[in-house]
């Protein structure tokens, strides 16, 4: 046929060219981002080095020096160690309830919000871009600002620390769960709908019961998040185990089997949170073998 | 037979069973709610919350959101030399020159030795020589003598209103407008005015008070070096530093998080069942990993900065450490999910151990890890944050010296405003390159 032009020859050489020169290009435009990277990490640790107190060449030596110490005087004072675990105790639970209020609050606020900021079930479909905004604001404000904030109004405390940590929960969990609303049916809402439900009697009862798996385990992963935070707030000043942390650790010398109970107290929280945390979740997901119909 | 049982009592039992169920069902729908309800009550008093209540205190509250939109000027006088001297915020760095005022101010000089003040709404307040008055609109005039006798005021007849604090040797009163002070040694004004005083220029350098369109044109004239100096080391809001700070925090954010991901990607195949059949490694590397997350951020951050002291690299160590053991667990879970066929395919044509690492699993795997990646980037900008705050680097750290302060609260508003852009900024980038990088692959992950 005369129409195609002598230019395009269509021919395996010339496919395979192309396909080499196209791998060549992809290939180079990898490197070059490789490279960019490696720079980019240098140069950064480079910088962040120089803004150091002490310089990480110096410093990584000693990195285990300080644990060594603290462990040293807990194995001399290992006698004492069951005492100060029951003496620090109560402030272990000022933490877990801080952060498990915050959660519940938190997975309350954002069930609402997410459920504003969906379609298909806004109260105020107008509203959404709103409401959607709103979470992302209340997830981008850091813990900590709010609970400093509060701390000196409200003076220290465990619920400067539980505000804060609830108030950043409610825009974390609001996103999780209006992407778990997305995949709900409307079905059951257009039901309700029908008979004249309110729209409360309509998230409550047509959207509630397919989403609270999906909740729950979202809720149980922050919950884990939460403890870590609040230990951190104490550390600021709003009571807690963190707060006891700070105190211990002023002491200094001599009084490292407290920080060391403390630490232990505290690791073996987040790992007990964690592993049940993530049982729980894993029978979420996947459904419990026998009696998941019942 | 009895093979079958009776229709009917097999229908009853069902029912029963139904019914059963049912009943449980309501029980746990009411159950719940209660035992939050509970919970909550509880927590109310464990965390003493009428305690807080009665100790809250809503004078703080009140300065803290007066002074994150509005700033006060002070206009002082010592009472024993005469001299007036006008300050924004009372701070050295904010003080007008010598001779110079805004323009609600009227100094005294030789030949009229009375500084007059007018105020929003009619008041007057003049400092003389000897007597100090404050003609407060709709009240009358209050004077004052203030020497080693006291503050020596007289008011207008009648009883004092609230907003009137009088002793012998102090008056204070607070207006809408003002507050004026008085003790024997000192007269204090304090005019609140809206806005962030000082936020680009500070009295001392020229651009102070002038138009944005004066400043473009002077910026075209080739001043815009000069210009963009004085506003960058604006002594008030150091503009600079907190753009430093800034860029502090990303830089922890950025080396914890890719730091971490580069450590834990080789541990991960150690922990992964297809890649490593000995139990004893793989048990191992998974202990490790849960070590590292267990030991929460707070206790790297203590224990690193031991060791390499405040500052930016203990923060992005102490993101690094943490993040090693989420990343570990979570690319190892990646790993485990990969796809055989095509690594059996590269071994098929002969590839080495290390070609079908690179050839049959990272690219599978890369999608996944990225975006994990990202996700994990932009939420570790906002722990950078907190960790700042502990080991004393980026904003955080700036942060925590303005509130400390307990003043500068308009300093605390323009930070909080300043991290939660970052944060928004760094979203909408991880979003973007997330898009970018893995593309092809909308729907997952």
């Amino acid at each position: 046929m005369s129409e195609i032009s002598p230019h395009s020859r269509p021919g395996p050489a010339h496919v395979r060219d192309d396909y080499i020169a196209l791998t060549r290009r992809k290939r180079l435009y990898s490197g070059m981002l490789l490279a960019i990277f490696v720079a980019l990490m240098a140069s950064g640790f480079m910088v962040a080095d120089d803004r150091n107190a002490g310089g990480f060449w110096d410093g990584w030596t000693r990195v285990l020096d300080f644990p060594r110490v603290v462990l040293a005087e807990a194995s001399e004072k290992v006698a004492e160690l069951p005492g100060h675990i029951v003496t620090f105790f109560p402030a272990l639970i000022e933490t877990i309830n801080i952060a498990a209020v915050s959660t519940l609050v938190g997975a309350l606020g954002g069930m609402v919000l997410s459920m504003l900021a969906t379609r298909g079930m806004a109260r105020w479909p107008a509203l959404i871009p709103l409401f959607r905004r709103i979470m992302d604001v209340m997830r981008a404000i850091p813990e900590i600002v709010i609970a400093l904030v509060l701390i000196f109004v409200l003076g220290g405390g465990p619920v400067p620390a539980m505000i804060a940590i609830a108030f950043h929960t409610v825009g974390a969990l609001g996103k999780l769960f209006s992407e778990v609303n997305e995949n709900a049916s409307l079905k059951p809402v257009e039901g309700l709908a029908s008979v004249g439900a309110t729209w409360t009697q309509k998230m409550l009862l047509g959207v509630v019961p397919q989403v609270a798996p999906n909740y729950f385990s979202y809720a149980l992963l922050r919950f884990e998040i939460n403890i870590r935070a609040s230990a951190i707030l104490g550390f600021v000043g709003a009571g807690g185990i963190g707060y006891e942390l700070k105190n211990a650790m002023s002491w200094g010398q001599g009084k490292y089997d407290e920080s060391a109970a403390i630490f232990l107290l505290l690791f073996a929280t987040i790992v007990t949170v964690d592993q049940m945390s993530s049982v729980v979740r894993d029978r979420l997901t996947h459904g419990r073998k026998s009696e998941m119909l019942a | 037979m009895t093979l079958h049982a009776d229709p009917m009592t097999a229908q009853i039992s069902l029912k029963d069973q139904a019914d059963r169920l049912f009943r449980r069902k309501r029980l746990t729908s009411l159950a719940i709610p209660l035992v939050v309800l509970a919970y909550l009550v509880y927590a109310f008093f464990a965390f003493d919350v009428p305690g807080l209540i009665d100790r809250a205190d809503p004078e703080n509250g009140r300065t803290l959101v007066r002074d994150s939109y509005s700033y006060k000027t002070h206009v002082t006088r010592d009472n024993r030399s005469g001299a007036v001297s006008v300050a924004i915020e009372g701070e050295r760095k904010g003080a007008y020159p010598e001779g110079t005022s805004p323009d609600w101010v009227a100094l005294g000089s030789g030949s009229d030795p009375v500084t007059t003040i007018t105020l929003d709404g009619g008041g007057v307040v003049t400092f003389g020589p000897d007597q100090i008055s404050y003609d407060i609109p709709g009240y009358g005039l209050v004077t004052a003598r203030p020497g080693r006798t006291g503050a020596n005021a007289s008011f207008p007849e009648g009883p004092l209103p609230e907003w009137i604090n009088a002793s012998k040797n102090r008056v204070a009163i607070t207006t809408d407008e003002a507050r004026l002070s008085i003790t024997r040694n000192k007269t204090e004004l304090f005019r609140y005015s809206l806005g962030w005083e000082l936020f680009f220029f500070t009295l001392d350098s020229p651009y102070h008070g002038m138009s944005a369109g004066d400043l473009a044109s002077r910026a075209v004239n080739g001043e815009a070096g000069e210009i963009f100096h004085d506003f960058w080391t604006n002594a008030m809001w150091r503009h600079g530093e907190v753009a430093w700070a800034l860029f502090e925090t990303v830089l922890m954010a950025f080396l914890g998080t890719f730091g971490a991901a580069i450590v834990a990607l080789p541990l991960a195949f150690l922990a992964a069942r297809n890649f490593t059949p000995l139990t004893l490694v793989r048990q191992l590397a998974r202990r490790l990993f849960d070590l590292f997350r267990g030991v929460d951020a707070l206790i790297w951050t203590i224990v690193l900065a031991r060791a390499f002291g405040p500052g930016p690299l203990t923060g992005a160590l102490a993101i690094l450490v943490t993040d090693t053991g989420s990343f570990g667990k979570m690319f190892s879970e990646a790993l485990e999910n990969v796809d055989g066929k095509q690594i059996e395919g590269l071994q098929s044509v002969g590839a080495k151990p290390v070609q079908r690492y690179r050839f049959g699993v990272i690219p599978q795997v890369t999608p996944v890890l990225l975006s994990q990646m990202l996700y994990f980037f932009e939420s570790n900008t906002r722990s950078a944050t907190v960790i700042g705050a502990i080991t004393g680097g980026g904003i955080g750290l700036l942060l925590t010296q303005a509130m400390i302060t307990q003043k500068d609260w308009e300093e605390v508003t323009y930070y909080i405003v300043l991290v939660v852009l970052l944060v928004f900024v760094m979203d909408w980038f991880s979003g973007w390159l997330r898009r970018k990088l893995i593309k092809g692959d909308a729907g997952g992950h």
